[in-house]
């Protein structure tokens, strides 16, 4: 299809251009939010000792969980170039969502997922499914936030204890459905199994971090111990996958 | 909290996430208006038909269910930046942990938007350096020998949260893991649905900790 700069590309210099524009907003409204963070934290007696700490660890974290983000752009790449998912998935989107909508997406027009998309129309169609599907959380904080927060700051007025227990339990609400799914294939037999025990694996490795930190004093630990935790059990998932797969 | 900080973050952040908002839509608005491809309305709403029912749900579920979480900052950041309940959620909880600051706090909300911003940096970097090395990169990350550890990521992720945040309270914890261990092994089909539970254990988790608080277990 023809259209103002002629050929539809799916990795057209255009779609990266605009794609990158977008990327670029959101990470000066992260620089934006960062800042007055910091300073009123700093007003807050905080100190920038501890704030970059924070920083750090929470750079450190992010690393093998975006790291699996790219491999979900990968993924999306064949089928849809790479300026789409490049930038669904820096911002805005999730792992989780931008495979499935992209797939509903194709098979209500009969494109299909396992070659490049050459129709320009299909395109649209399948990122704005992508755009519109997915919208909802960002509307809802935009228009409710302040009255949502406004609601549990008069909750902990109230009872700040409560409100406290309060927010712990939805923590765990949150954990426990993520640990719940961990076993969702345990019936299909020991190969089932193997996520039950990377999850076990990366709480003794947790343990082992706290053994360190609080027994033996190793202070710096404290900092990284989720990242050591979780990457030595990915890495320990590798022969555990070995030898009962 | 009766800060400039907290009485302008709310102006702030609808501000900055109306225009996000906008942004995103440019995309697909931009590439259907070079090429002059605009969907067919039947075949879209088709598709948004397929998708909005369930993706609008969790999406409107998270707003509530993580903003607490995140405080206000936070929240407008992180539902932006995207990538919520697999990174800055517990991302923003780990950091809170380290600088030992309580969610829903004053101290907690800033700790949470830095860890989300500087997140959010790694993140776009990551998938920036490896969009560019895609050729190099792609094999690597797909071969053979690491597919287990990625396909591990959450066992691995939340093994180590669960940890941290069960020892803490873990007469809170008791009902909802059991019913979510119970649930995913007698229905394992729901796995594809694990967003629409967190809110199902987060209101099993809040009401057995009301019952427990009430009667002055906690």
């Amino acid at each position: 299809m023809k259209g103002l700069i002629g050929e539809f590309n799916l990795n057209s210099p255009l779609l990266f251009v605009i794609a990158g524009i977008i990327v670029l907003f959101v990470m000066a409204q992260s620089v934006f939010f960062l800042i007055k963070a910091w300073r009123r934290a700093r007003e807050l007696k905080i100190s920038a000792a501890v704030l970059k700490r924070v920083a750090g660890a929470s750079a450190v974290f992010t690393v093998a969980p975006a790291i699996a983000i790219l491999m979900g752009v990968f993924a999306l790449t064949k089928f849809l170039g790479l300026p789409l998912p490049w930038l669904r998935l820096s911002v805005l989107g999730a792992v989780t969502y931008e495979l499935p909508a992209a797939t509903i997406a194709a098979n209500v027009l009969g494109v299909p997922v396992s070659e490049g998309v050459t129709n320009a129309q299909a395109y649209t169609t399948i990122a704005w499914v992508m755009t519109l599907g997915i919208i909802s959380g960002l509307i809802v904080i935009t228009i409710f936030l302040k009255r949502i927060q406004g609601g549990i700051d008069s909750l902990k007025k109230r009872d700040a204890r409560w409100g406290q227990v309060f927010i712990d339990a939805l923590f765990l609400g949150m954990i426990s459905a993520f640990m719940g799914l961990v076993f969702a294939d345990i019936r299909i037999g020991i190969t089932g199994w193997i996520p039950v025990f990377v999850m076990l694996v990366s709480a003794l490795l947790m343990l082992a971090c706290g053994f360190f930190v609080r027994v033996l004093k190793v202070k710096w630990m404290e900092d990284y111990a989720l990242p050591i935790s979780m990457l030595g059990a990915m890495a320990l998932a590798i022969p555990i996958t070995n030898l009962l797969g | 909290m009766n800060s400039s900080y907290s009485q302008n973050i709310h102006t702030w952040g609808r501000i900055w996430c109306s225009l996000a908002l906008v942004m995103f839509a440019l995309f697909p608005a931009a590439v259907s208006a070079f090429y002059g491809a605009w969907p067919n309305g039947l075949l879209l709403l088709q598709g948004l038909a397929g998708v909005v029912p369930i993706y609008w749900t969790v999406g409107i579920i998270e707003a509530f269910t993580f903003s607490p979480m995140l405080g206000s900052g936070g929240s407008y950041l992180g539902f932006v930046t995207g990538n919520l309940s697999n990174l800055k959620v517990p991302c923003a909880l780990n950091a809170m942990e380290i600088a030992g600051v309580k969610a829903g706090s004053e101290e907690g909300e800033l700790i949470s938007t830095i860890a989300i911003a500087v997140s959010s940096f790694v993140t776009t970097a990551i998938i920036f350096l490896g969009v560019l090395l895609l050729s190099q990169l792609q094999p690597i990350l797909e071969s053979k020998l690491l597919a287990p550890a990625f396909a591990n990521i959450l066992p691995a992720l939340f093994g180590a949260l669960g940890v941290v945040f069960i020892s803490k309270n873990w007469k809170i914890a008791v009902a909802p893991i059991s019913f979510m261990l119970i649930l995913f092994i007698a229905v394992p089909s729901l796995a594809d649905k694990v967003s629409i539970l967190v809110p199902v254990g987060a209101a099993i988790a809040i009401g057995a900790a009301r019952i427990m608080y009430n009667k002055g277990y906690l």
